[in-house]
């Protein structure tokens, strides 16, 4: 798959917690740091498959430093699997969603023998363990030499899942002490206590910091997009289920009436084995069309993904999935009109007409981004609503709230 | 001699708590108006106060605060029975037995009415929900008002929640921490019952402490 070149930016300094009290306020800052002296010195392990790319490596790229901050020595480690594992497991994920389960007569012993190799080359000393998504959920099986306190968190929705790869995981999560959902319609009736963990955006990361108009302009104009047309804007991974050929076609349909631009922005993740076959898809869906930007961008892309989000006149969502969907609050927090799929966690953070539009098909995606553009006061309302929203629930600081709380009623018992 | 409100000191100071939440998902949704009216008779007060008194604090955007209420709204298309069970005032509960018993009540007469729509399926599945609460004590305890105004500056939301909202539950006074505290420690009902009356329906939480503040800093710098 060929990626844009962009120079590797000098790595950002991580802001401190303190540094939070300008966005959320001094009082939630201060509770913070009182709910962790609780804690103080209770160690931490954080556990998923991929360090780049995806919103679980994002989010503990930031959450992990401020668990550490607050007194909390954490450790962060990401199993290892080969090309066969990673297979098996991207299977997991479309199947889990609902997609047929593919793979080969293999998959069971793939996937355990990987889980045993990891478990066995990682220590488990920490007092919280929280192991991430489906790919290394095996691990528990440390559990019985090792009587630490476990904490199943799960990115993905759960719904509707393929009940062969549910009945074989179900087993495994049922060990653990809770589970930890993005949404409660996710959750699959666990005897186990079962928690709900929005997932959060950094306010500070360089994906949602404030910039520079110029920036922006510099951005827009590296990619040959034109600032003075409407910019249609879907970021994410290249993979069938952010539906992004369902994106060009709504984009057609909006074209009829409106000479407005596409951007299809993202990536790839390590773990993620499709992503040149979608971007494919897409680039053949585009059909030259000079309008349509189809930009694979590296991982460290953070500043012009955030740019490009800026420089969006509408924000587009149009998953068919969805885990949680943090690109929707990523274009909330930035004051952006989101039109967006009415799946997964995407509801908690669109209310209709109120903080963004939901859609459930390409027809009315196309619709909502019409009315959108020829009602733009309406719009920017939606886009103030939608950061106020997103300021409330969907912020960094609360995710290291959540935790600090599971952490207290894990010790207490619960 | 009289002593002036502001320089009058509490014998028995007030504690600020830190008050932090988790929210525990119940295994099994309800489709139907008919399922929820079992499950509301049988499900943990946690749940009733959770989607009720606890729900005050997050819905900003939508048309009811009350959680049954936004559902039976938006994913049943009930508006009748929505604007009933969102009309309950929570400031005259003392008892969740009694929250519950109204809100039954409610969902019954309606369903008594409407048999049509006891069994069609929802849009969207109702959750019930729990808040698991963990408080700490935080900062320092106020014994003048001024020293009170001070502490609720520094309040996160959840905690202000805490001492104003859900604090009438706890008491079963119906009043919150704030003013029980200025009744009993400071001797001012008048000043109590002004702040009582704050409509925390209509407030997000920071307008809630800046109407809290407003009426307690003329108090301050009289």
């Amino acid at each position: 798959m060929s990626t844009i070149e962009i120079a590797k930016p000098a790595a950002q300094v991580m802001p401190g917690l303190q540094d939070y009290a300008a966005i959320v306020g001094e009082p939630e800052i201060i509770e913070l740091r009182e709910l962790a002296r609780r804690l103080a010195g209770r160690r931490v392990k954080m556990v998923n498959s991929t360090a780049v790319g995806g919103g679980v490596a994002e989010i503990l790229n930031r959450l992990v430093p401020l668990i550490k901050e607050v007194g909390l020595p954490t450790q962060w480690d990401v199993i290892t699997g080969g090309e066969k594992f990673f297979h098996v497991t991207k299977a997991f994920h479309n199947a889990l969603h609902g997609a047929p389960f593919e793979v080969a007569p293999d998959w069971a012993d793939v996937f355990l023998s990987t889980n045993e190799e990891n478990r066995r080359r990682m220590q488990f000393d920490e007092d919280f363990v929280v192991i991430h998504d489906p790919q290394p959920v095996a691990l528990i099986a440390e559990r019985d030499a090792n009587p630490r306190r476990w904490v199943w968190r799960c990115h993905i929705d759960l719904s509707n899942p393929n009940a062969q790869v549910w009945d074989f995981l179900k087993p495994w999560v049922d060990r653990y002490d809770a589970s930890l959902f993005s949404s409660p319609q996710f959750t699959r009736g666990l005897h186990i206590p079962q928690y709900l963990f929005y997932p959060t955006i950094d306010p500070l990361a360089d994906k949602n910091r404030d910039l520079d108009p110029e920036f922006v302009s510099g951005v827009l104009e590296q990619f040959h997009i034109d600032p003075t047309r409407p910019i249609l804007t879907q970021i994410s991974r290249f993979d069938r289920l952010k539906d992004p050929v369902g994106v060009i076609r709504a984009y057609r349909l909006v074209k009829k009436y409106e000479d407005c631009q596409l951007v299809l922005a993202g990536g790839s993740a390590s773990d993620d084995p499709e992503g040149a076959a979608v971007q494919q898809e897409a680039e053949q869906a585009a059909a030259g069309d000079p309008d349509i930007h189809i930009l694979n961008l590296p991982p460290w892309s953070h500043l012009e993904i955030n740019a490009l989000q800026r420089a969006s006149t509408i924000v587009i969502q149009k998953s068919l999935r969805e885990g949680f969907g943090l690109t929707v609050s990523e274009a909330l927090w930035k004051k952006k009109p989101v039109v967006a799929s009415a799946v997964g966690g995407i509801p908690s953070q669109v209310i209709h007409k109120l903080t963004g539009m939901l859609v459930h098909s390409v027809e009315g995606t196309a619709y909502q981004i019409r009315f959108l553009l020829a009602n733009p006061a309406f719009a920017q309302t939606l886009g103030e609503n939608g950061h106020q929203h997103v300021k409330e629930q969907f912020l960094l600081t609360h995710n290291l709230k959540r935790y600090l709380v599971l952490f207290l009623i894990l010790l207490e018992g619960d | 001699m009289t002593v002036s409100l502001e320089a009058k000191r509490a014998e028995q100071p007030f504690q600020f708590m830190a008050a932090s939440y988790l929210i525990r998902i119940g295994a099994q949704p309800v489709h139907t108006l008919g399922d929820f009216a079992k499950s509301l008779r049988t499900c943990p007060q946690a749940s009733i106060f959770y989607h009720t008194f606890q729900s005050l604090e997050a819905h900003h955007y939508t048309s009811f605060s009350s959680d049954f209420a936004q559902w039976a709204l938006a994913a049943c298309n009930e508006a009748a029975l929505a604007e009933q069970l969102a009309v309950v005032d929570l400031r005259d509960i003392v008892s969740l037995e009694d929250l519950r018993n109204i809100l039954v009540g409610i969902v019954d007469d309606h369903l008594k009415e409407h048999s049509q729509a006891i069994d069609r399926r929802a849009f969207e599945a109702f959750y019930f929900c729990e808040a698991k609460e963990v408080t700490v004590p935080i900062g320092s305890p106020a014994s003048t008002l001024a020293e009170l105004a001070d502490g609720i500056r520094l309040l996160g939301h959840q905690s202000l929640h805490y001492h104003f909202i859900n604090s009438r539950l706890r008491l079963q006074l119906k009043t919150n921490d704030f003013s029980y505290w200025i009744e009993k420690s400071l001797n001012h009902p008048w000043l109590a019952a002004r702040l009582n009356r704050i409509d925390f329906y209509n407030d997000t939480l920071d307008e809630l402490r800046q109407d809290i503040l407003a009426l307690l800093e003329p108090q301050e710098s009289r």
